[in-house]
């Protein structure tokens, strides 16, 4: 504290706001567990929202030539659906288990810039407002996640403009989310965790980080061509004046095939937890699977034109991008035997977690199969823009992603709250969510190679696929009744004291467990050293020669638990602030001026840019 | 491997009845229940008749190719699917903790050549699957040079088939290409090189000018596999049919706001029927006799009587004034083989139809490029009772 005293105080516009409780905190909050909390909600609300699109979808698809929604509401509501699904669910969601266990499994007390993580959440929050405003403003987008022009770049409603708008602030909020978690996880680990030594969960996170810096700036090339194309009559992507349709094509997948491995990877990271704890076994191969999961890392990126096999790009790349599809389905299918291999052997508890990640693996196996049909590119022609493809990716990312993130909610929410979820209501979940999952998507591998195309509002009763269609519908509602079995069940858990009989509920391996549930604002006390992989199991428990395990005496151990009650004194943590909630509002302000008036784009960049400077000149801690 | 022999059975037999009962008996474990729901899929799929758009029942070489590289791979990945699924069913069962139990197991940390050996063969496996793979992406870009020609131009929302070779020039005119709308017609047993263009919006393109010109994607799932139909470029599709028959397609690319109604089909005929079609075509549209009230909707239809004329602003009829391309050709609209019309949502025979259709096509057809004209019940009356004529 000397060199403060002899160097003068930078001097903030307003007071930095100390306070950690009351809901203003929530604003303020530059907490990474807070963070994680409010990704966490926001990701849950707009799974509702993506939720109830689905809904809506399977109902008009349940008949034959069905009026209950008309063309137009059909398209906005199916590009929504997406949308929401992956930018403002599945994302949003992974980066909340990201911002809360990556710092608490290293054996950090925050991520590298704790301000960047608000300001993050924030743009992400608002870029999701922005995108769901257009229903009131003139219609939501209506060409698709993957918005093809020139269909998008042509279409007479706002809808598209939205879309490239949104989807460029939450390309903001991603992108400096990965900036921050990947210095986090190479900068910021307990002495001792070495690479090597890391949880799985956090290797994947790091892998995303990756994907997410390298893939993030291509789509906003394209998106502001988009942009341009729509608001100012550029022509990138207008045929009549030379531009080309397909250069979209080739930007968006070679953001949005890796973006498929965002959306996984995490799921894979939490599995890789779930299933050693409750096997009561290391995980087998823990060097093949981060290999695996850094190798798809890398091929994901060489894989993109697999999405466009039918576009006439010609045989050799038809070939060659067959061959990689190909390649990738290797390490993919390491890390499912060395799922297995953890499982064998072990003493299995069918706890919830356990079943979800389970469930995880046995449905994305399905998504990987099908997938290998994409690889062999002759049978694509027939299976591209079918419900075969459908069903392909959301056995991937329902049974793959969404079960796996079940997993984690089942499996931290101890940690997170104190409290452990109803154990018998997350099995009844479990089930529900497993059979209304298989009989909304398995039988749309039927309806794809029967003939049923993706995207089209109805269907005629002589394409013969009424039955198949009404059993996916179905499906769909008991999944909606799963998903409200655990709206319940997590309402009825957090209405009960607050408590946990045993910190460490489910007999855990990694640093996460060894704080107190929730963990202080500071997450360790001490800061932990690492000594290997799993570094609290074996804390707990040492291997015999025959690699029995011996359990260690409590208290035996010189590296025991530190016990987080001890107040934290002297523990340096930078005061919540404004000005992230601050410089992340004048986004969507500036969206909506290039919508409406260049005065609000300067509005907005007025707002941010006192936002930032105001970041910039605060004092480190409340004086 | 007994289990791989009996899927290629299963997966390539036809509708034989026998086929869904076979596996009936030797169903013991739940790994052959998994086994035998995956092939009565497939059996349900490939056996249905009901199924006008069915990939599993391909009607020609080009979708047989197609079908049987797809039944190739899903041999291998029904043997991985069993043995991982019922692996990890036997793991759970055999692995799962007993109460009052409690077990300490031992703690195997990996095995590198096991690893290795199950990264190799799947890669081994995937290998091999490649190989047919590109084998046949080669030989299904061949154009072969005495295949007949076919231009496909993708609207939105309907499918427009100029046949460009040169003894299927119409006997009028300037002796163009015979064109039809909704339906293609094509001979059985020939081989047809089809290049795919993209044209404009239709009606409401401005002068002269395609505009609207956006991605479709050209399929008929039990003749040919899809490929897009991509403004500015020609992408090509070769193949026939084998048999005569009425084979459905449609638009699989989002293309807009009716993407969902861009249908097709596909009319295969037999030699002689083939010649008295294109005999057919090559003839001017009808000219209906004096006085009728058919003649009265030709006259509306061109605006010669100082009334209507709107029409043929993007329409056109063989041999008369009406020259318009945005829009389909009416030539022989009601011809025997033209069964379906505005992007194949209404037949052609359907008089209630083509009536709502023209008293206000919005309606009828959400977003549909031809305008609603206003036209009173006798112009209605008039317009269907000349296109009615034009056989």
């Amino acid at each position: 504290m000397a060199t403060a005293a002899s160097v003068p105080a930078p001097r903030g516009i307003i007071r930095r706001p100390t306070a950690t409780t009351g809901w203003l905190s929530w604003f303020t909050t530059i907490d990474h567990k807070k963070i994680g909390l409010l990704y966490g909600v926001s990701a849950f609300v707009f799974f509702i929202v993506g939720g109830v699109e689905a809904l809506l979808i399977r109902a008009q698809l349940a008949r034959p030539d069905n009026h209950l929604l008309n063309a137009d509401q059909y398209n906005q509501i199916f590009t929504m659906h997406g949308l929401t699904m992956i930018f403002l669910f599945v994302m949003p969601m992974s980066a909340a288990f990201f911002n809360y266990f990556i710092p608490l499994m290293i054996g950090a007390r925050d991520v590298a810039f704790p301000r960047l993580n608000a300001f993050s959440f924030w743009v992400f929050l608002f870029g999701g407002i922005f995108l769901y405003s257009s229903w009131f403003l003139g219609g939501a987008p209506n060409g698709g996640w993957f918005g093809y022009p020139p269909n998008s770049t042509t279409d007479p409603s706002i809808g598209m403009t939205f879309y490239a708008i949104g989807l460029i602030i939450t390309g903001i909020a991603s992108s400096a989310g990965a900036i921050n978690l990947a210095v986090t996880v190479i900068n910021m680990r307990a002495p001792g965790m070495t690479l090597f030594r890391m949880p799985v969960f956090v290797w994947m996170g790091l892998v995303v980080q990756f994907l997410l810096a390298f893939s993030l700036p291509i789509v906003t090339v394209a998106l502001f061509e988009m942009l341009f194309d729509r608001r100012w009559q550029t022509h990138f992507f207008d045929p009549t004046a030379g531009g080309k349709p397909l250069l979209w094509q080739n930007l968006f997948w070679l953001f949005a095939h890796p973006e498929v491995y965002i959306l996984i990877l995490p799921a894979f990271g939490i599995i890789s937890e779930i299933l050693p704890v409750f096997s009561r076994k290391p995980l087998f191969g823990y060097q093949f699977v981060v290999f695996s999961g850094i190798a798809i890392g890398f091929i994901g990126f060489g894989v993109w034109a697999h999405h466009m096999f039918a576009v006439g790009l010609g045989p050799v790349a038809n070939t060659a991008f067959g061959i990689t599809t190909a390649i990738i389905a290797v390490p993919t299918g390491i890390k499912i035997f060395n799922w297995m291999g953890t499982m064998y052997g072990g003493d299995l508890h069918f706890d919830t977690p356990m079943l979800m990640a389970v469930g995880a693996v046995a449905m994305f196996v399905i998504g990987g199969l099908s997938g290998v049909t994409h690889a062999v590119v002759p049978s694509d022609y027939q299976q591209t823009d079918t419900y075969y493809v459908v069903a392909h990716f959301h056995y991937v990312l329902f049974g793959g992603a969404v079960f796996g993130l079940f997993g984690g909610m089942y499996y931290w929410w101890p940690k997170v709250f104190a409290r452990m979820l109803n154990e018998p209501w997350g099995k009844v979940q479990f089930w529900l969510m497993l059979v209304g999952f298989n009989l909304t998507f398995g039988p749309m591998h039927i309806l794809g190679l029967g003939g049923m195309i993706r995207r089209e509002y109805t269907y005629p009763e002589g394409l013969g696929l009424t039955f198949w269609n009404q059993v996916s519908t179905v499906g769909a509602y008991l999944i909606a009744l799963s998903v409200l079995v655990f709206i319940v069940n997590a309402i009825a858990t957090q209405r009960k004291p607050k408590g946990l009989a045993n910190d460490d509920p489910w007999d855990a391996r990694t640093l996460e467990w060894t704080t107190s549930s929730p963990p202080p604002v500071y997450n360790f006390e001490e800061i932990p050293v690492v000594h290997s992989l799993d570094e609290f199991w074996h804390r707990k428990y040492a291997e015999d020669r025959e690699g029995r395990l011996i359990r260690v005496p409590a208290g035996a151990s010189d590296h025991a638990p530190a016990d987080g009650h001890g107040g934290g004194h002297g523990i340096h943590l930078p005061s919540p602030s404004f000005w992230p909630l601050v410089a992340s509002l004048g986004l969507p302000i500036i969206g909506y001026g290039v919508l409406y008036s260049w005065w609000l784009v300067a509005a907005g960049a007025l707002v941010t840019i006192v936002g930032f400077m105001g970041w910039a000149m605060e004092p480190p801690v409340a004086d | 491997m007994d289990g791989a022999e009996k899927a290629g059975d299963t997966v390539t037999r036809t509708c034989a009845p026998g086929a869904l009962s076979e596996g009936r008996g030797t169903v013991r474990t739940k790994r052959w229940l998994a086994f035998g729901l995956f092939a009565v899929t497939l059996l349900l799929v490939s056996c249905s008749k009901d199924l006008p758009q069915n990939t599993m029942d391909p009607a020609g070489p080009t979708a047989q190719t197609e079908k049987n590289l797809l039944v190739f791979v899903l041999i291998p990945a029904a043997i991985v699917f069993v043995l991982v699924e019922g692996g990890i069913l036997l793991i759970g069962i055999r692995f799962r903790h007993r109460k009052g139990r409690d077990r300490m197991p031992a703690q195997l940390h990996g095995h590198s050549r096991l690893e290795i050996g199950w990264t190799i063969a799947p890669a081994v496996v995937l290998a091999v699957i490649m190989v047919p793979t590109v084998s046949t992406i080669w030989s299904l870009a061949r154009q072969p040079a005495d295949a007949m020609h076919i231009t496909v131009e993708g609207y939105q929302w309907w499918w427009g088939f100029s046949y460009t070779d040169p003894d299927m020039q119409v006997a009028y005119g300037s002796h163009g290409p015979i064109m039809t709308a909704d339906v293609m017609v094509i001979p059985t047993g020939r081989t047809i090189d089809l290049s795919l263009t993209s044209l404009g919006g239709g009606a409401r393109s401005t002068d002269g000018q395609p505009d609207h010109m956006v991605i479709h994607s050209f399929w008929v799932p039990r003749l040919f596999g899809k490929q897009d139909v991509v403004p500015g470029q020609t992408n090509h599709i070769v193949f026939s049919a084998d048999e005569p028959g009425d084979y459905w397609g449609q638009c699989a690319e989002f293309c807009g706001l009716q993407h969902g109604k861009m249908k097709l089909r596909v009319l295969a005929l037999d030699a002689e029927r083939w010649q008295q079609w294109v005999a057919n075509e090559k003839q001017p549209g009808a000219t209906p006799p004096p006085g009728s009230i058919a003649q009265q909707g030709m006259r509306f239809f061109l605006g010669t009587n100082g009334e209507g004329g709107q029409c043929i602003q993007c329409h056109a009829i063989g041999g008369t004034e009406a020259a318009g391309t945005a829009a389909p050709n009416l030539t022989h609209f009601a011809a025997p083989s033209h069964d379906c019309f505005a992007g194949c949502d209404f037949l052609t025979a359907d008089q209630e139809a083509l009536r709502a259709w023209l008293e206000d096509p919005d309606a009828v057809k959400l977003g549909a490029k031809m305008p609603d004209y206003g036209l009173t019940e006798a112009q209605i009356d008039a317009l269907m009772a000349y296109l009615y004529s034009l056989k």
